[in-house]
């Protein structure tokens, strides 16, 4: 298969006219543009072509080669557990005079699209990433589900984070509640990107702007009114448990519930087993 | 410039408010022309000898070959050795750099074409400009005598280096290029490429598979002298 891959993928090298790569980096003290592969495909890109066009977000940019190699330090060993990918490279410019190939015209595209929007609101820190996918590898909701359930480029944690900040809240506000906010992300994260801070933000966005269901709304109200009265919440709790152990006892599960059918319809809800922590908590202390 | 421009820059100066421009401006300046380094690995904190023997076992670690020789003469039996030990054909294009057009290729077996690669070249003969010790890297600089085809289009790719060309860390890299090419007008070449072991991908399957789109194998070869 790579065999193959390679076979005809280079003859498309060779013949195109225009080469268009992204960038890893962009550093601001030289121009050059960076890209990081393992396979070499983008060098073939850039260098075989008369065209070469680089396209990058503007986060990309970086101050100075100093710092470009501090976050290449961090970048492979978070995204495949190498040192180092195979090929760095840095470009910068087309065609020298005396040089025996690279492109004659070499052209860089800034692109925006809602990054600088994003400056100086709480998910500014997402601005940090180098989609080293670190955050993928460490999620266990991501672990369950695969990368298109969530629907667009960036997948994970971090696209929970991106895809709502750049595409609104409203195209994507299912995602950030697609977590259980273990917070293993940002223990992994080179950048140190609080992203599970970031989940709670738009989660209480969501909800202040209505856009949460409302039967999802009047539920946590309701639950949120029980909690903040602990004597009438341990009551309500414990009678719940108490009649759900009765009823299913037999089978230990229940396979339908009213009010539970979102749950059931997929799944059986496993049947309380005993009294609860706090409850057995407070008989143990007193003996 | 464009109009788009100006609004991008108008939104990143709204999200990030400043209140002393002229201090931002300064502290940019003195950020982009201090070359201040990040932290540096303890690893590389070693002689000149013990970094060359830290490349070589780093580069072995990422699939790549080395070999030594005492001397740049040398270098044409080395190669024709090593393509001789994977049944390869002793033709090649080689880099028309000063450093391998010193040497007498007449001797050897080998037959070299001092050019840039073409499409059905099957081994390519480069010159690095320096190898960083730290992770096992090549650094090679494009320019007239070093095309950066030559790192990426033959399956075979032949790297020749010096042992005192052998550095520490990724910062000594660009501290030797930039006073390289101070005086040559242009700031830094216009190719680096950072070349760590053979092409490689996960892919398909998420087995390791090598020689993707660059090359199936990378040869070192390190000269002792000169």
């Amino acid at each position: 298969m790579l065999a193959d891959a390679r076979i005809v993928l280079r003859e498309q090298f060779l013949k195109a006219d225009v080469g268009i790569t992204g960038a890893n980096f962009l550093i601001a003290e030289t121009g050059q543009t960076v890209i990081v592969t393992n396979e070499g495909n983008g060098d073939l890109t850039q260098l075989l072509p008369r065209v070469h066009i680089a396209l990058a977000g503007i986060e990309k940019v970086v101050p100075t080669l100093e710092d470009t190699m501090t976050i290449m330090r961090v970048l492979a060993r978070s995204a495949t557990g190498q040192e180092m990918s195979s090929y760095t490279t840095f470009s910068a410019g087309g065609r020298r005079k005396g040089d025996l190939d690279g492109p004659e015209a070499f052209h860089v595209v800034l692109l925006d699209n809602g990054r600088s929007k994003l400056l100086g609101s709480p998910t500014e820190d997402i601005l940090r990433c180098i989609r080293c996918g670190c955050c993928l590898n460490a999620c266990p909701v991501y672990g369950k589900i695969g990368g298109h359930a969530y629907g667009s480029t960036y997948s994970g944690p971090v696209g929970a984070v991106l895809t709502p900040s750049l595409a609104g809240l409203s195209e994507a506000h299912h995602l950030p509640n697609a977590s259980s906010l273990c917070g293993r992300c940002e223990e992994v994260c080179p950048m140190r990107i609080p992203i599970p801070k970031m989940l709670r933000h738009f989660r209480e966005e969501e909800v202040a702007s209505g856009m949460a269901p409302a039967s999802a709304r009047r539920g946590i109200a309701l639950w949120a009114w029980f909690a903040s009265r602990p004597g009438l919440y341990r009551t309500m709790t414990s009678l719940t448990t108490g009649v759900l152990s009765l009823f299913g006892r037999k089978r230990g599960r229940f396979s339908s519930l009213p009010m539970a059918g979102a749950w059931t319809a997929t799944r059986d809800l496993a049947s309380p087993q005993g009294k609860s922590f706090q409850s057995q908590w407070a008989r143990r202390s007193k003996s | 410039m464009s109009e788009a421009r100006d609004a991008i820059f108008t939104r990143v100066r709204g999200g990030i408010p400043r209140s002393d421009d002229a201090a931002a401006r300064r502290a940019v300046a003195e950020r982009l022309a201090g070359h201040t380094r990040g932290l540096q690995p303890q690893r590389i904190a070693i002689d000149q000898e013990a970094l060359v023997d830290l490349f070589a076992e780093n580069a072995q670690a990422v699939d790549a070959t080395v070999s030594f020789i005492n001397s740049a003469g040398d270098l044409p039996d080395a190669i024709a050795d090593y393509l001789r030990s994977r049944n390869m054909p002793a033709q090649a294009a080689i880099a028309p750099h000063p450093d391998l057009d010193g040497i007498d290729w007449s001797a050897s077996t080998m037959e070299v074409h001092r050019r840039a690669p073409k499409a059905d070249d099957r081994i390519g003969i480069n010159r690095c400009f320096a190898a960083v010790a730290e992770t096992g890297t090549l650094v090679m600089a494009s320019g007239p005598d070093s095309p950066a085809t030559m790192n990426f289009l033959p399956e075979t790719h032949i790297a020749v280096v010096a042992a005192s060309e052998i550095i520490g860390s990724y910062e000594d890299m660009w501290d030797r290029l930039r006073s390289a090419n101070r005086g040559s007008g242009e700031a830094l070449p216009r190719t680096v490429n950072m070349i760590t072991g053979t092409s490689r991908t996960g892919d398909i399957e998420q087995t390791l598979q090598t020689g993707v789109h660059g090359p199936k194998a990378l040869h070192i070869v390190v000269v002792k002298e000169g």
